[in-house]
Order: structure tokens, then C-alpha cells, then sequence
């Protein structure tokens, strides 16, 4: 794309692991220059955090996929000479991102009131875990640890299960995501204002708002979520909502009126149902469901309901989705080469003015850009 | 002042994907406005969730559309159809979610739209994109949950696929039409041009599985396994996961197991000496650490663990969260109010500004609620005529 929405803007990224990584890879992709500042003895802690013990080169390919698009500056932050070169960056700076528990950043002088004397409209963002407030400030943020604290854990999964927790980091994403609306947010007012911003997030606020659906009628019924005993999709919806095993595969069925849904598929036993039911008995009905379900084919299924247009889909894997049409349509992949070796990843998911938005940049090695960066800010002096 | 202060979003969308957008820009300052059809609009006024109901309205609706205005048109009306154009061309945003072709059919497609409004950013949600054999279906979250592999990844092995108990195709949607329009906002305030953003559920959820993704697409296309025993994330070693105990429950992430061992006072643990083990083994791992967790109570786990700087912590729900001063501290619930006084407790935005929490007291709109004042303020006068109720 010939020009990005955040071209020209510089990001100066202290964060580590997923939350603030990923807020800093999306303003990335957008178009900002950002710059992670990492410690000249191992970065980033996720260089050396591998899932299936993958790694693209020194550095890990999960930090491959979060960091890419971005450059490197090794600084220490408990070395005078270091620090003076940060505070000349964040001088340079537009937007500032760190995710150090609280007191971190206060310790080394670059807090909000120290950086705002040196840039008075850096709009300076941070993610905390539990806020910077109250008896768990101090607790490590830790996406699993998020899940089980917030009431997270009861929604997905059926009533007699353990608590599920959601098998991605779900917390991390959210505030991430979050941070980044907050300091887009911050720049328009800026654009208008002259005026820098201090925005802040935590990993419990941004599970809460992920759930202000079920806590809003939790604080009105005083009822705890009750997960369904079969097939659970969602805690405050009625059958049929959920997955369903059919004779060679799943099958997912969302919102019908269970008439709708008994005529398509010619089941008597569902016409015993009121539609008023459909909450209160569902899984009565959902158990009737599984059993008739289980009898033929996903595609059997599938042909007869989509007939009479009710919202169902097959549950695929990433296998039987990276070879369906659909998927190829998205062009969702893209390629970046670390150390000769090339590197499959996802783009970003938005689209500007119809265009996707792809980047062949790879994650820095540890401080690659220093010397550089040290250069041009030297440049600017003179 | 709010950071989108004279902001005007004209806002189509309905369910979820869509409004949680504009709630968000809403709460950080926009002004949002509704359009509705005559008659029942947005179709989650109707969507009564598990029988709770608020003096006869959906719970949901209220806490998606809070702080937003409503006015009321029939697209399919020459003349309602008129005015929302006139509407438009005071507006910095649109944003809808209908079925690729809809918005074209009824001329207000993003050509047409930026005819009458250069500079406008019209933004759009679809379910699966505008090509491909899917873009005609319905968009809605369990079924993106279910096509895009994301039902393989919580619960233990040999569960059924589980969709993650929350709308997470819809709320990640959301999200990032957000950051896709405030971004262009941004560009539009240095070169005045406006933008199209497309945002599909179908791109946001595998956005969402970005990392294990990646280790798919790089592992020879190997799909992700459960683990049998109290699975946390089908990629991460021991003992990740969710235990019970002799009163209730405990999470534990990543950690070393040889400490573990030491500190629970469980040593058949020392046997898992090689860290790689604890990833290839965590079944068996797991499945000790259960057992072993079974013979005591939360508290006295977490009395050894947590002085030991070991990432637990115990699991709540919405009751037990309540009554934590670590909950109550965040001021995360905020009180609305109707315009005809119903009022009720829902969540604030959860981002802090300077500071300060976004607190927005004004509750959903009734349908229509503001065609006058809207009338007066964006319609010529021979239009506010014509705009009679």
C-alpha cells in the first residue's frame, strides 16, 4: 500500500511477551516505525519463549510472529549513558508502550511525569495486570492467571467439566488490542489539541469488558452462568446453541426457533418443545439433539438445514480450513525470511481502502538497530 | 476533553460485532448514532438472553448500546433514505455490518457514500470477507468459532471441539474495526482524505490464533493437540492448567516442575528432571499433579507457592470475584440510566484516559429516541419537514 494510515509516526515499544508486543506489531502494520527498547542481555523475554520448540534463528519463532515489522535498540536502563540515549528517543517520540509491573518504570525515571517533561505530547500507554490499585497490583499478569480470577473460566465448556480456560491468551490479546485503540484515540486529540495522553489498561479490565455482556445480566439476575450439560456454546443462550457430533465429524448449530429447526430436520421429538422452553429445558432438547444428530453425516446435515437457511456451519481444523476455498479467498497468509530460512505468519486482519496489508519485514535481532538509530538521532542535532 | 470529542458515527450495524465498536468510540468521546429500522430496530432489542429480562428489554442490548443515540429510518423509504444521505454528510464515520451488497443495494455503498462525503471513513464488517464461497453467509460468532479451527484449542483431548464461551469472533471483530477506523481518523486529520476499513469475523479470529497459527503453518501443518489432562493451551508445557483441589480450584502456569516438586512436597515429580519432558510428558506430568493437588485445600497451596514467586492463582466466579477488594478497586461497575428512568449496572470502558475512568451515565436509546433533535441539527429545513413522525 503506498501510504499507511500511521506513516510517520515513531513508537517506542519497553514492552515484553504478548500484550503490549502485540498492540505495538497492529500500530506496525498500520504504518508507525516501532522501535523495541530491550535489554542488551537476552531482549525481550519471548526471544527465548518457543511453543513446540520452534525457533526462526537466536530468537524464538513465536517472538518471530509477535515482533516482525518492528526494529531493535539495546539499552540498559540502569546505565546512565543507555538511559540518556532513551530520553533522547522519547523526545523524538510519539507514543511510548510499556507493560513493567507498576513501580518499574517510576524506578528508572522514565514514568509518565518524567517522560512528559521531556515530551510533552508523547502519548505514554501501559498495560498493567490487575490495575495500579488494591491487593493484586503486584501479582504477575499472567493470561491464565486473568482467566481464572475473572469468572472467565465458567463459560466455555460443559456443566460438569472443570473450569475451561480459553486455549488462547486471550487476556494478553485484549488489552493489546485495547491499548492500541486508546493511543490511536489519544493521537487524533493530539492532531486536534497539541495535547499527550496517558493511557492505561490492565489484563483484568480487558477480560471484564470481554465479558460486559454475561456480567451486565449477572448483575442484574444475581445468577451465576450456568454452562449447559450438553453441547454448551454459550451460558445465556437457549438450545440448540452449540457444537454437535454427527456420524463422521462436529457440526455447529447457532440461534433457531426450535419449530424451524424441527421441521428442517424432521424430528418429531422436538415438537414436544414450546419455544418458551427453549432456554429453561435446553438441555433436555439438546440431549434429544445429539442423539438424532449423531444418526448421519455432517453434510447430510448441513445441505438440509443451510436448505432452509439456519445458522449452521461444520466444525473444521486448520487443515480441512487451509484447503477450503473460503479460506484461500482471504489471502490471510504472507512471508518473511529470517536467516535464509522463510517463515509462514498471518497479516493484519484490517483492510484500507481495499487493500490487504502486508509486510515482508522480520522480527530485529537483539539491538540491531542501535547503531543506526543512534546515528540519525545524532543527525538531528547537528 | 474526551479524546473523540466532535466525532460523528453513523452507525448501522447491528447484534454485536459492529456496536461494540461504536460503544467504544462512544465512551472515548464520539458521538454515535444509531440508525434503526422503523418499527423493531436493531434486532438484539429482541434477543432475550436466558430469560432475563430488564422491565421487558434484552439485558444485552442495554449494555451494548448505552451512550448511544437512535434514530429511526426505513431504507427502503425514498424518502427516510433521503434524509439519512443528508445525515451523512455531517458525519466523520459510518459503519455497518449487513451481507456484502446490501449497503450497495440501497445506494449507500461506499462510492456512493463518498460522493456525498469526501473525507468520510466508511467502515464495514462482513462474516467471511466479500469473495469466496462464503461471503454470503451468515456471520455469526459460534459458526466462526467453529470453521476457523478455533473449537480445537480449549478443553481437554478427548472432548468434543468447545467453542470458547464467549462471542469472540464478533468482540475481536469489533475491536479491530476500532483500530482500523481510528486510524484512518487519524490519517484523515493530516490529509483530509477519508478511507474504506473491512473488517471480517473470519480474518479477526485467525488474527486472534495468530502465534499457534504461525507454529502450524511452520510445523509441517501439524494440528494442535489437547492435552488429555486439565488442558490450559494445547502448545504450553506442565503443568499450565486448571487443578482441582480439596475445597475447589487452582490455576498454575508456567513453572518448573523440579521446584514444583519441592515445594507441594510431591516427589514423584523429581523424576521429570529434563525441562524438555515436562512439554512431552505433561499428560503424565498433569496427571500426578492432580492427584496430588486433590489432598489439599486452595489456601494452603497457595501459601506455599505464591512466597515463591510461582505464577497461581484461584479461580473465581462471578460471586467470589465480587467480594475481592482486587475487584472492587477497578470501579468497574457502572450505573445507567433511560431516558425513561429504567435504570441498571453494566460495565465502563476499560481503558483509563490521563488517569481517569470513562464514566458515561446515559443508558441505550428508545428507537427513534432522537429523530427530532437529529432532524433539526443535520437536515435542511424543507428536509426536517418531510422528516415527520
Amino acid at each position: 500500500m503506498k501510504h499507511l494510515p500511521l506513516q510517520g509516526l515513531n513508537v517506542l515499544e519497553f514492552s515484553q511477551y504478548l500484550s503490549g508486543p502485540s498492540a505495538g506489531l497492529r500500530l506496525a502494520d498500520l504504518g508507525a516505525r516501532v522501535i523495541k527498547i530491550e535489554r542488551p542481555r537476552g531482549g525481550d523475554a519471548c526471544r527465548q519463549l518457543a511453543i513446540k520448540n520452534l525457533w526462526a534463528d537466536d530468537s524464538s519463532l513465536l517472538f518471530h510472529t509477535i515482533n516482525r515489522n518492528k526494529e531493535s535498540f539495546a539499552a540498559d536502563l540502569k546505565n546512565e549513558e543507555d538511559l540518556a540515549w532513551i530520553k533522547r528517543l522519547i523526545r523524538e517520540a510519539d507514543v511510548v508502550t510499556h507493560n513493567f509491573r507498576p513501580g518499574v518504570m517510576e524506578k528508572v525515571g522514565l514514568d509518565y511525569a518524567s517522560s512528559q517533561k521531556i515530551n510533552p505530547q508523547l502519548i505514554y500507554a501501559e498495560i498493567t495486570g490487575y490495575g495500579k490499585a488494591g491487593p493484586w497490583k503486584d501479582k504477575p499478569g499472567q493470561d491464565l492467571l486473568l482467566q481464572s480470577l475473572s469468572g472467565l473460566v465458567y463459560t466455555s465448556g460443559n456443566e460438569a467439566d472443570n473450569p475451561v480456560p480459553f486455549g488462547i491468551a486471550i487476556a494478553d490479546i485484549l488489552s493489546g488490542a485495547h491499548l492500541v485503540q486508546g493511543i490511536l484515540a489519544a493521537l487524533i486529540r493530539r492532531q486536534k489539541k497539541g495535547v499527550g495522553a496517558l493511557i492505561e489498561v490492565s489484563l483484568l479490565e480487558s477480560l471484564l469488558d470481554f465479558q460486559f455482556e454475561l456480567l451486565t445480566t449477572y448483575y442484574t439476575s444475581r445468577q451465576i452462568p450456568q454452562r449447559s450439560k450438553v453441547s454448551n456454546g454459550h451460558t445465556l443462550l437457549s438450545a440448540p446453541y452449540g457444537i454437535y457430533q454427527t456420524k463422521d465429524s462436529f457440526i455447529a448449530i447457532a440461534m433457531v426457533p426450535l419449530a424451524k429447526l424441527a421441521a428442517a430436520l424432521d424430528c418429531s421429538a422436538l415438537q414436544d418443545f414450546s419455544q418458551e422452553e427453549a432456554f429453561g429445558r435446553r438441555d433436555e432438547i439438546k440431549n434429544i439433539l445429539a442423539g438424532f444428530l449423531v444418526q448421519q453425516s455432517t453434510d447430510f446435515w448441513l445441505s438440509r438445514l443451510q436448505l432452509h437457511d439456519i445458522w449452521v456451519m461444520p466444525v473444521l481444523n486448520w487443515q480441512e480450513l487451509k484447503n477450503h476455498p473460503a479460506y484461500k479467498a482471504l489471502r490471510m497468509e504472507q512471508e518473511l525470511t529470517v536467516n535464509g530460512k522463510t517463515i509462514t505468519t498471518t497479516r493484519c486482519p484490517i483492510r484500507i481502502n481495499g487493500e490487504r496489508l502486508f509486510s515482508d519485514k522480520a522480527a530485529p535481532a537483539l539491538g540491531e538497530h542501535t547503531a543506526k538509530i543512534k546515528a540519525e538521532l545524532l543527525n538531528q542535532l547537528q | 476533553m474526551n479524546l473523540l470529542d466532535d466525532i460523528v458515527v453513523i452507525d448501522f450495524s447491528q447484534f454485536l460485532s459492529g456496536p461494540s465498536a461504536g460503544l467504544r468510540l462512544a465512551d472515548m468521546g464520539a458521538r454515535v448514532i444509531k440508525v434503526e429500522r422503523r418499527g423493531s430496530g436493531d434486532i438484539c432489542r429482541e434477543l432475550y438472553v436466558s430469560d432475563v429480562v430488564v422491565e421487558g428489554e434484552s439485558t444485552i442490548f442495554h449494555a451494548i448500546n448505552r451512550n448511544k443515540e437512535s434514530y429511526a429510518a426505513d431504507l427502503k423509504d425514498t424518502c427516510d433514505l433521503e434524509n439519512i444521505k443528508e445525515i451523512l454528510k455531517g458525519a466523520d464515520v459510518l459503519l455497518h455490518n449487513f451481507r456484502p451488497g446490501v449497503m450497495e443495494r440501497l445506494s449507500l455503498g461506499y462510492e456512493s457514500v463518498k460522493k456525498l462525503n469526501p473525507s468520510i471513513v466508511y467502515a464495514e464488517i462482513s462474516g467471511y470477507g466479500t469473495e469466496g464461497p462464503w461471503k454470503d453467509l451468515p456471520g455469526q460468532d459460534l459458526l466462526l468459532q467453529s470453521v476457523s479451527g478455533l473449537a480445537w484449542l480449549s478443553n481437554d483431548k478427548n472432548s468434543h471441539p468447545t467453542p470458547m464461551g464467549v462471542a469472540v469472533a464478533d468482540i475481536m471483530a469489533g475491536t479491530h474495526v476500532t483500530q482500523g477506523i481510528l486510524a484512518a481518523l487519524y490519517q484523515r486529520a493530516l490529509t483530509g482524505e477519508g478511507a474504506l476499513v473491512q473488517i471480517s469475523m473470519l480474518e479477526s479470529i485467525l488474527d486472534f490464533q495468530f502465534e499457534v497459527l504461525t507454529c502450524f503453518y511452520n510445523d509441517g501443518n501439524e494440528l494442535p493437540v489437547r492435552s488429555s489432562v486439565n488442558n490450559g493451551h494445547a502448545y504450553i508445557a506442565a503443568p499450565y492448567g486448571i487443578y482441582q483441589t480439596a475445597d475447589g480450584f487452582l490455576a498454575l502456569a508456567m513453572g518448573n516442575i523440579i521446584v514444583l516438586s519441592g515445594l507441594l512436597g510431591c516427589p514423584e515429580l523429581k523424576q521429570f528432571a529434563e525441562p524438555k519432558e515436562w512439554f512431552s510428558r505433561r499428560d503424565e506430568i498433569k496427571t500426578i499433579l492432580a492427584l496430588h493437588l486433590k489432598t489439599g485445600t486452595t489456601e494452603s497451596w497457595l501459601a506455599v507457592l505464591e512466597p515463591a514467586d510461582i505464577w497461581c492463582a484461584r479461580v473465581l466466579n462471578y460471586e467470589e470475584l465480587m467480594k475481592e477488594e482486587g475487584y472492587r478497586v477497578l470501579n468497574m461497575e457502572l450505573p445507567v440510566k433511560t431516558s425513561n428512568s429504567l435504570e441498571m449496572i453494566t460495565t465502563r470502558c476499560p481503558i483509563r484516559v490521563d488517569g481517569k475512568l470513562l464514566l458515561s451515565s446515559r443508558g441505550a436509546p428508545l428507537l427513534g429516541e432522537h429523530n427530532e433533535t437529529i432532524a433539526t441539527e443535520f437536515l435542511k429545513p424543507e428536509e426536517v419537514l418531510k422528516n415527520g413522525k
